[in-house]
């Protein structure tokens, strides 16, 4: 076969290298360029190889410590979560009206507090947990419950918990509820005829079919806790003392906080990769659910 | 197993005070013998889904009883009723196994497992099932997963009726003989009420001992094949089974004669007493009318075109503005346009306001 020799088709991609490289490309690189440098200011700057990785991934020193201690915060918060959005999303779905005006009604309040931009999310919880002004906390310091996120660790963490789950609960409960509607009404009926139990049913017929929005659900609510930043930040700060400071929170600290862009630049970067291989399980696990096909039945 | 009988049954999805005429299903009173193959064949929409749901309960009826055995169940919940049933689509449980979905019914049901096992390994055996057992319900092919549904009915022994909804639509043309063969076999074998809903005359006329034919929510004939071919009660019977259909023209009746285009073709029987006003017709099947040579004192017809059937052919006709099919006999060659039809007098049957009308001898 004959091909056409064609050069001035590169003119026609350019745009796109373009705008990649000048959104992509150059700024990662720039972050790579500080991660192996070090500086004192006035733009001087100053080789130090993989010295700022090595910090980074060893526990004793400050660099270590504060990256390992966040990491681990983080994955805990993601993990809380998860234990509390995932089943309470389904339970919200299984308990939604199935047809009627009622269900253009449930959408709407449930896609509510996904509409409201996170700062001010953040904001609303700040002054709602406020002992002195907010409703919640004035409430609960009212009937003899010492609450304080300012001051008290566990009740940051409550705060900042519940906030989350008042915010992402709807976007699992609304994944799910997809899912729920996506059964034939003769699964119900053939559950009805087979005798089955509510908990037979949601165990045999609703669970199962649940499985991928439930997949995609975990997966969205773990990369977006893992990434969390502006409403933790604008209600705690990260505090008391760094009880609530996720990763997010700590880069920005070290990188415009104390302007060490080396460590700063170090950690983002570790924070990319780790961030890229959840990407790339999801990615996985997603193309291989989907793979499922029916095997031809042999002689019989 | 049980008897089942419809007291004036009817059901609308607009509730009870809807107009009578939007009823999904008429008022109907019939009995199912034990043991019997029914089929409920109709066209879409002519209400036997919704008889079909009424009996397993799916549905409760906006008037009327269903009685099992003589037993009023109608209040029962379809989880109380003695009832399976089988769906268009395959309905399989996804995560369990082929062995698991059969046991799924019993389980429920709080039987022991030694005994769900045996009854599980019988059921399988008997819908060859059993090298699948262990494999998940999932991979199986549309006929399989429609054979586990089927075993999921008769996995319990003591089940009133297996009620089917068209469970052949999704599988493959060669299949379905065997699945339909699969279906006789095990009605002999279980002596178990069998109610199958199709719009397929072949499958119904195939399957059942008793064909009930609906039409626009009422039951218009129930019979065996034969009388239904032979002696459809209902004008829309004779034009729904049968291919091609019954030929239905205006006529006027007199006694023994019909006069059909001006043209007078015996009856066997005495027509006297027809309903006055009502609106006559002369129906009578292709295969009981033939094509001949055009001669006088035959109805002559002009030919449109011939379809052949392979074994049979079967003449396109017109007569003045009223179309029939008629048989062409074996060695009769078509010259011409035009053709002379021969009727069987005793095959031609009269209609009063699309109704069967029996005649004196």
């Amino acid at each position: 076969m004959d091909k056409t020799v064609n050069q001035k088709a590169w003119f026609l991609v350019l745009p796109v290298f373009l705008v990649v490289a000048f959104s992509a490309i150059l700024p990662l690189m720039t972050v790579v360029n500080y991660s192996m440098q070090d500086t004192f200011g006035n733009n001087q700057f100053f080789w130090n190889g993989v010295g700022w990785f090595k910090e980074l991934l060893d526990p004793s020193t400050d660099l270590g410590e504060r990256f390992l201690a966040s990491l681990w915060r983080n994955l805990f918060f993601s993990a809380v979560i998860l234990a509390i959005e995932v089943p309470l999303g389904i339970v919200v779905a299984l308990s939604m009206p199935r047809d009627g005006w009622a269900v253009a009604a449930c959408l709407v309040i449930l896609a509510l507090p996904l509409l409201i931009p996170w700062n001010v999310v953040g904001t609303i919880w700040q002054i709602f947990g406020r002992p002195d002004i907010g409703l919640l906390g004035y409430t609960l310091n009212g009937i003899g419950i010492n609450y304080n996120y300012v001051s008290n660790e566990f009740d940051a963490w409550a705060t900042v918990i519940v906030m989350d789950v008042w915010h992402w609960t709807s976007l699992v409960a609304l994944l799910c509820y997809a899912g729920l509607k996506s059964i034939p009404d003769a699964y119900y009926q053939a559950a009805q005829i087979d005798g089955a139990s509510r908990w037979a049913v949601f165990r045999a017929i609703q669970l199962p079919k649940m499985n991928r929005v439930l997949l995609i659900a975990v997966l969205l609510r773990f990369m977006d806790s893992f990434m969390i930043y502006t409403e933790p930040f604008v209600v705690t700060g990260g505090g008391p003392g760094n009880s609530t400071t996720f990763i997010s929170i700590e880069l920005v600290k070290i990188a415009l906080g104390q302007f060490d862009l080396g460590k700063a630049a170090a950690l983002s970067l570790v924070y990319n990769l780790i961030i890229l291989i959840v990407c790339w399980i999801f990615y996985t696990v997603m193309t291989n659910a989907g793979a499922e096909r029916p095997v031809k039945q042999g002689g019989a | 197993m049980a008897r089942i009988d419809l007291v004036d049954l009817a059901h609308s999805y607009g509730g009870n005070d809807a107009d009578p005429d939007s009823f999904a299903l008429k008022p109907v009173t019939m009995t199912w013998r034990q043991g019997g193959a029914y089929a409920l064949l109709g066209p879409s929409g002519c209400g036997k889904t919704t008889l079909l749901n009424l009996i397993s309960g799916i549905v409760t009826p906006s008037r009327g009883r269903i009685l099992f055995d003589g037993t009023d169940i109608t209040p029962l919940s379809t989880q109380k009723r003695n009832i399976a049933q089988v769906f268009q689509f395959p309905v399989i449980y996804d995560t369990m196994t082929v062995g698991q979905n059969l046991a799924f019914p019993l389980k429920n049901r709080g039987v022991a497992k030694a005994d769900v096992d045996a009854r599980v390994r019988e059921i399988a055996e008997l819908l060859d099932l059993t090298p699948y057992l262990d494999r998940k319900a999932t991979r199986l092919t549309a006929d399989a997963k429609q054979k586990i549904s089927l075993g999921r009915g008769l996995v319990r022994a003591d089940v009133a009726a297996i009620l089917f909804d068209e469970p052949l639509t999704v599988i493959d043309p060669e299949l379905k003989w065997q699945l339909r063969s699969k279906l006789k076999a095990l009605h002999r074998d279980l002596d178990l009420t069998m109610i199958y809903v199709t719009h397929d005359q072949t499958e119904a006329l195939t399957f059942a001992d008793t064909v009930v034919v609906m039409h626009d929510g009422r039951v218009v004939q129930s019979g065996t094949p034969a009388e239904l071919f032979d002696r459809p009660a209902h004008t829309f019977v004779g034009y729904f089974i049968g291919s091609p259909g019954m030929n239905i023209v205006p006529a006027e009746v007199r006694g023994r004669e019909a006069r059909v285009s001006g043209h007078t073709i015996a009856l066997d029987r005495s027509y006297d007493r027809l309903p006055p006003g009502a609106t006559i017709e002369v129906g009578v099947r292709p295969e009981f009318v033939s094509v001949a040579p055009p001669a006088p004192g035959l109805l002559s017809a002009n030919i449109e075109r011939i379809d052949d059937l392979g074994r049979i052919r079967f003449a396109r006709v017109r007569v003045g503005d009223a179309k029939f099919a008629a048989r062409v006999p074996s060695g009769f060659s078509v010259a011409g346009e035009t053709a002379g039809l021969v009727f069987e007098p005793g095959h031609v049957h009269v209609y009063a306001d699309s109704r069967l009308v029996e005649g004196t001898a």
